[in-house]
């Protein structure tokens, strides 16, 4: 199907909001002034935006430790995100998650997570409410390589496709979970879908590197889990062009490698070379997106460093409701 | 006021709870029973019978029967809960916590402090707890300490029929997860519990005998157990001041630091084992604020370090009895 240039031109901003988020946060991480353990999604943009461009706020996702792209795809504010990070009081978490815990629960963003595999079983549980609520809503569990070897996401598996749940296990695999090649840990040598299949769901494969096919593979999968067809799982090959967290010195890559995948790769590289050799867009159009987005970020990380810092009182609230 | 089982008063609650909110759900592993046999949906109706008829009533979106997959039950309701729905999981036995721990104390726990209180995480989760049906070592203990540790999560322990149904339903309508233990020993039990709707409030602390001499402190299915100890000390003058907690988070700190100001002795009895446990907390508690009221050192009652034992010899061995706790209060009114 031939997307509309609004669509195309929205598609591109956000996978390069996604992508100076992350190249920036790399940036000033060295500088030390943000504290914690940061996992950047560079790489990986066309499938968190592939995805989310077909959802509205009545369907939910959950995200990962790496969950910065999920975010922003979902709608979460980006100069929320960037407090958050910050650990500023302005946070969209009030500075109390962090990077690893980025949630919008409004938007259907039921947030990144620190724990992996964690994920699928709160994405069945909110498939159940969407199903229950009867307005086509979907709920969409993001999982790396390395979630796919959890029991937790066996058990989600089959419970979605006992109840018949209109759940998505989408499975990024960028081939490392951690620092371990997937051909060593996932033991049907690196094929997550078909173990996907095997539980009885009906499973697509696509190049996660690819807006376009991600995008139109994703078409078709959500219409099948919105006309109550049960669960769906989806492996996405893709690339993760930073460590597994920042500091990481890589040293489990191949020679040559960053280069080669930055090279072959880049979803935005290929987006671009693409949509301007079809003459579906204008190089300048895209420049023009390009410039707007850098402002946002360095508008966003300049507002960061100046916010305020969570006062220690705030240490005890928001654990209960009421207590 | 009818008379029923503590089962049928919790049995109840849930009709009253479910038919009053539709946002209400079920869920967990053979909560229905027979899916999928030839004796057909509710041939079991749960184990406990706890939900039985649930689920001709309400239908199988709503009363959700699940394989047995503990973490993505938890899960589930977690999910459910952050999409605005009150599920109400049944773990079956408080040990099972054990198979799914990371979605009660790293997710539902944590959601509204962790995304900066803009969302709530409504969720029950009923286990059946505790020692005195010989279950052996992986389906007889007690949990609810560990669970009171972790901040986030409310914890509550009923200890008569009329007691389940108004903590449970203020469990469903509670906007914070709710770990809701049921004594399982205590499930045939009978008592008068008033059909209409009512709520008992959290962190209120129940009177369960009046003394002036010794403040006994406990909850769940060991609050009969210290009211017959308090009736026998009673018949010999000595005055029990008999509090079931109902809730261990939140804890009524208020109601354990009155007596003890009145009576200055303090026995806890707790079926959790003693290391970091409830009653060393509840000690400490009174120790750190009442320290000047003590006239005894506090007395603990509490099985010992192992795990429970099957054997029904060894088993009342393990777990705290009227005899315990009897001479629990004998030695600190025999102190100096």
């Amino acid at each position: 199907m031939q997307l509309s240039r609004e669509l195309m031109l929205r598609a591109y901003r956000q996978m390069k909001v996604i992508r100076e988020f992350e190249e920036r946060l790399h940036a000033e991480i060295q500088t030390g002034e943000i504290a914690g353990f940061t996992h950047l999604y560079s790489g990986q943009e066309a499938v968190a935006v592939g995805v989310c461009e077909h959802l509205t706020h009545d369907d939910y996702i959950i995200s990962t430790h790496r969950g910065h792209g999920h975010c922003i795809a979902k709608g979460c504010d980006v100069k929320g995100m960037m407090q958050e990070i910050y650990g500023r009081a302005g946070g969209l978490c009030k500075g109390k998650g962090g990077s690893m815990h980025i949630a919008d629960v409004d938007k259907g963003m039921l947030g990144a997570n620190g724990i992996v595999g964690a994920g699928a079983p709160i994405a069945v549980g909110a498939g159940i409410s969407a199903k229950l609520d009867g307005k086509g809503g979907v709920s969409i569990a993001f999982s790396g390589d390395g979630a796919c070897n959890q029991g937790t996401t066996f058990e989600a598996m089959n419970m979605a496709v006992v109840l018949k749940a209109p759940v998505i296990f989408l499975f990024e695999n960028n081939h490392y979970s951690e620092h371990t090649g997937v051909d060593y840990a996932v033991g049907t040598a690196g094929d997550i879908a078909s173990r996907a299949e095997a539980f009885g769901m009906k499973v697509w494969r696509g190049n996660g590197c690819d807006f376009f096919e991600t995008f139109e593979l994703m078409r078709e999968v959500i219409e099948y889990c919105r006309a109550g067809n049960g669960p769906a799982a989806v492996e996405l090959d893709t690339e993760r062009f930073f460590g597994h967290f920042e500091g990481d010195p890589q040293r489990y890559r191949g020679k040559g490698e960053l280069d080669r995948i930055r090279e072959e790769r880049d979803c935005l590289t290929n987006f671009r070379a693409k949509v301007t050799g079809a003459k579906l867009l204008e190089a300048a159009d895209l420049d023009a997106l390009d410039a707007e987005v850098l402002t946002l970020i360095d508008e966003a990380v300049a507002e960061a460093r100046a916010a305020p810092r969570p006062s220690a009182d705030n240490v005890l609230t928001d654990v209960y409701v009421n207590y | 006021m009818a008379t029923m089982q503590l089962r049928e008063a919790i049995n109840l609650t849930l009709h009253q709870e479910m038919e009053r909110d539709p946002n209400v759900i079920c869920l967990g592993e053979d909560l229905v029973g027979g899916m999928g046999t030839a004796g057909g949906p509710e041939a079991i109706g749960g184990i406990w019978k706890t939900t039985a008829g649930l689920y001709a009533k309400f239908g199988a979106d709503r009363v959700i029967d699940t394989p047995i997959s503990e973490s993505a039950i938890i899960g589930a309701a977690a999910g459910a809960a952050l999409a605005g729905k009150r599920p109400v999981a049944e773990l079956m036995f408080a040990d099972f916590i054990g198979v799914c721990l990371d979605q009660i104390w790293n997710q539902m726990a944590k959601f509204r402090y962790m995304f900066g209180g803009k969302t709530t995480c409504p969720a029950v989760i009923r286990v059946a707890y505790g020692a005195g049906r010989n279950a052996g070592p992986q389906h007889s203990q007690a949990a609810y300490a560990m669970m009171t540790a972790i901040p986030g999560l409310k914890v509550v322990i009923p200890s008569t029929p009329a007691e389940a149904k108004g903590l449970l339903a203020s469990a469903i309508r509670d906007d914070d997860p709710v770990l809701f233990f049921e004594p399982k020993a205590l499930y045939a039990t009978r008592g008068e519990v008033p059909e209409e709707e009512y709520l008992i409030p959290f962190g209120h602390a129940r009177s369960v005998r009046e003394g002036e001499h010794a403040t006994i402190v406990t909850c769940g299915q060991l609050v009969g157990t210290a009211e017959k100890a308090a009736d026998t000390l009673a018949k010999e003058g000595i005055g029990c001041d008999l509090l079931d907690l109902r809730t261990t988070s939140p804890l009524d700190e208020e109601a354990i630091l009155d007596s003890v100001e009145t009576t200055g002795r303090l026995i806890v009895v707790d079926e959790n084992p003693p290391r970091c446990g409830l009653a060393a907390d509840i000690a400490g508690l009174v120790a750190n604020k009442a320290f000047a009221a003590l006239r005894a050192p506090i007395q603990l009652v509490t099985p010992p370090h192992t795990p429970v034992p099957f054997a029904p010899e060894l088993e009342q061995a393990y777990m705290p009895s009227t005899a315990k706790i009897e001479a629990a209060v004998r030695a600190a009114l025999n102190y100096r």
